[in-house]
């Protein structure tokens, strides 16, 4: 087989796998749009503000310490323990659900019934004051993340690849487990929505939260309940992302590479945020790898973009989005 | 005599009673955004030197030292704004630690007089004071760091990288762009192969660019990356296994926070350096001085990083070449003119630098009217995981000045025919 025909199946495998970390951070944009209508800015800035949490939580980081020795004059910054991965994964859920408590309680609740470019004003209100107090909250500077998840090249492909081949290929084991979590957040999503009491009546919000309210739905409910689950995914993404690179702010940019996803997968499908990421990461490692060198390089973040576009054209609600018709 | 009779009348300037207005020195700085993590510690180093020197010497000549911080949040638009919102306050020179900043700033200062400082960053061939009036890049820019860094290899190499493959990973901006000039000269002139790989803005996803490596399996990998980049590319190398010995960051590649993400995996990667990471002295008298009198810029866990170190580093060079233009122009309380006829007539010597308590901090070297970029050396520091510490490989390593000075010469001539500027120092 020509070297140049492994190659690029080597480099479609690893575009699934960046595929599946894109879409993970599309999940949480899909979620909130589809239940409230809100296109949510602050989604990168969530994942990044979840995973300053996790880190701070795990190493007893005190939090708003800056503050209180500037104010108190003390020399304070840690509890002086060290909290397991697991433990201080579930006491970040709870951060978040108040964090989705809070920004329900005290923005969108106001908002009710405003127009949408109000709402997605609003969120890039919350997007600016979550990076900044996480900044005062947990500090600037970048922390190492390890919750135990494996990284580096996986042993048993590369050897399968190369008895094969005669070259292994290159899959990183964190690539592998992000497509696992991936899975199974998805198919406890739809069994949510599905089969659920909650899942239900936040479908029924989804599809007229008006006709949901007189039938005895708690909008407030429902939408802390979805913003908890964004919060959720974002801690997912914040997790995969922090442990290739570290904490640090630049995490909060990863929403860039969301927004071809949704433009391709639709804002309002699940599964679309899934086929939406793979597509979106085969399609620029693949372009990257055949065009990229000729043009020198760096072709990634906006051919993503011109893929989009292009299904745009011809599905401008998406590939799984809902198409919206509206008669006069 | 001369020297004595300058010495005298700053003396006299100095006996004349209280200075009339602070020297002002801004600091455009980025303590948000995805590049916080570089801006946080070099701001600190730089703003505690100045309030070290205000509260151990009284100032600079009797003159105290005011910053004035202003946040870029590492963005050009935003960095022009704070050049024009802080310049009416007396500014005497500028450093904002990001070479699109420079880029835009270089037309500024030279019509406003104010001088600018671009220590191993900005446009390279500022090194050409005939051209640059305002602008310097001393003690070294970035054609010397990608030809300090050849003449390492040149060195662990036995003198030949003849047939070796050498790829430059790079930051897709005017700043990661600058060295592949200088590459491109050195690899015709050392028959070395060079490779080059573009990596887009912040660099959280690389995973083309490192299967690209792995494919093409170079002997060294060169990178010029800031932020996240770094981080991300040395998790990378490490999953490829590519051997971290070979894989040479430049000196914004090579602080504590880029490689303590990557933990172990780390061990061995090799950066330059402008500025050596000692146990100085001078840190001593930062705690006492400064924080302990609760004047710190920071929460004071930086001091002696590399960043830290490096922006204490730029604002020592400042103060002595404000002290110089004090001496020259026989006033404490000067203006941005004379600052920069100070920074032109600036002289770092081992013995200054121990006298400073930064002992061999960075390299000996002057500046005059033509030369504004110092001595270019540069040493190679080498992470050691286990004790989570950079230690020194090399001394200071000299570049390849023939080479440089025939591009700086290109490029320097070239932006004074756009401009119509006439050549100075003659």
């Amino acid at each position: 087989m020509p070297e140049q025909l492994i190659w690029g199946m080597e480099v479609f495998f690893n575009g699934l796998m960046a595929g599946v970390l894109y879409a993970l951070v599309a999940l949480g944009f899909v979620l909130i749009f589809k239940a409230s209508g809100i296109f949510n800015y602050a989604q990168g800035v969530m994942a990044l503000f979840a995973a300053l949490t996790l880190v701070g939580i795990m190493e007893g980081q005190v939090p708003f310490a800056h503050l209180i020795n500037a104010i108190f004059g003390t020399e304070i910054h840690h509890f002086g323990w060290h909290v397991p991965g697991l433990l201080a994964i579930l006491l970040t859920m709870v951060v978040m659900i108040a964090l989705a408590w809070a920004v329900n309680q005290f923005i969108f609740r106001h908002l009710v019934n405003q127009e949408p470019i109000i709402l997605f004003m609003a969120t890039i209100g919350l997007a600016y004051f979550l990076e900044g107090v996480g900044d005062i909250m947990w500090g600037s500077d970048i922390k190492k993340l390890d919750v135990g998840l494996p990284q580096g090249i996986n042993g048993p492909i590369d050897e399968l690849t190369y008895n094969i081949f005669n070259y292994g290929f290159f899959i990183d084991n964190l690539d592998l487990v992000a497509t696992l979590v991936a899975a199974l957040l998805v198919i406890a999503l739809v069994i949510f929505a599905q089969y659920s009491k909650q899942g239900r009546a936040m479908r029924a919000v989804a599809d007229d939260h008006q006709a949901a309210l007189s039938v005895g739905i708690s909008l407030n409910f429902i939408w802390v309940m979805v913003w908890s689950l964004a919060g959720f995914v974002a801690l997912v993404a914040g997790i995969m992302w922090g442990t290739k690179s570290g904490v640090q702010f630049s995490l909060s940019l990863i929403a860039l590479k969301a927004l071809p996803v949704l433009m391709l997968g639709g804002f309002t499908s699940i599964p679309g945020a899934i086929v939406g990421g793979l597509i979106i990461g085969v399609g620029e490692k693949l372009f990257e790898f055949a065009v990229g060198p000729m043009v020198g390089g760096a072709t990634e973040n906006w051919f993503a973009y011109v893929l989009a576009l292009l299904f745009l054209v011809f599905r401008p609600q998406g590939l799984f989005g809902e198409k919206i018709i509206e008669r006069v | 005599m001369k020297k004595m009779f300058t010495t005298l009348a700053l003396g006299a300037a100095l006996a004349a009673g209280p200075a009339a207005a602070d020297l002002v020195f801004p600091d455009l700085s980025y303590r948000t955004g995805p590049y916080a993590a570089g801006g946080v510690p070099f701001s600190d180093g730089y703003q505690d030197y100045f309030a070290l020197v205000n509260a151990r010497d009284g100032g600079i000549g009797g003159e105290k030292a005011r910053v004035i911080e202003c946040e870029t949040a590492y963005n050009t638009e935003k960095g022009v704004e704070c050049y024009e919102a802080t310049k009416g306050e007396g500014a005497l020179v500028y450093q904002p630690l990001s070479t699109g900043i420079t880029y835009q700033l270089i037309p500024k200062v030279t019509a406003d007089g104010i001088p600018l400082h671009t220590m191993g960053y900005g446009r390279t061939s500022a090194a050409n004071g005939k051209v640059f009036s305002n602008v310097f890049n001393y003690p070294a820019n970035y054609w010397d760091a990608a030809s300090a860094a050849i003449n390492h290899l040149l060195e662990e190499n036995g003198g030949s990288l003849d047939g070796k493959k050498i790829t430059l990973l790079y930051h897709n901006s005017a700043y990661g762009k600058e060295p592949i000039r200088t590459l491109e000269e050195l690899s015709k002139k050392h028959g070395f192969e060079l490779g080059q790989i573009a990596v887009d803005h912040p660099g959280q996803e690389q995973k083309s660019q490192w299967l690209q490596i792995r494919r093409e399996r170079p002997d060294y990998v060169i990178m010029w990356g800031w932020g996240v980049m770094n981080q991300v590319a040395i998790q990378e190398a490490a999953n490829i296994r590519f051997p971290m010995e070979n894989f040479i960051g430049n000196w914004w590649a090579g602080a504590e926070h880029d490689v303590t993400p990557a933990g172990e995996a780390a061990h061995g990667y090799k950066s330059l350096n402008m500025n050596r990471i000692a146990d100085l002295p001078v840190f001593e008298d930062i705690k006492k001085h400064v924080h302990e009198a609760g004047n710190a810029a920071g929460d004071g866990s930086n001091v002696g990083s590399v960043l830290y170190t490096r922006g204490m580093y730029a604002a020592m060079l400042a103060v002595e070449a404000a002290k110089t233009a004090q001496e020259i122009h026989g006033t404490a309380d000067i203006n941005a003119a004379q600052m920069r006829d100070g920074m032109e007539a600036l002289e770092m010597t081992n013995e200054k630098m121990a006298a400073l308590g930064m002992e061999g901090i960075g390299p000996e070297f002057s500046v005059s009217c033509a030369d504004h970029g110092g001595s270019g050396q540069a040493i190679v520091q080498q992470w050691d995981a286990n004790e989570k510490m950079w230690k020194p490989l090399t001394d200071y390593i000299d570049s390849d000045r023939e080479v440089i000075a025939t591009l700086v010469a290109e490029d320097s001539a070239a932006f004074a025919a756009e401009n119509n500027i006439s050549e100075r120092c003659n």
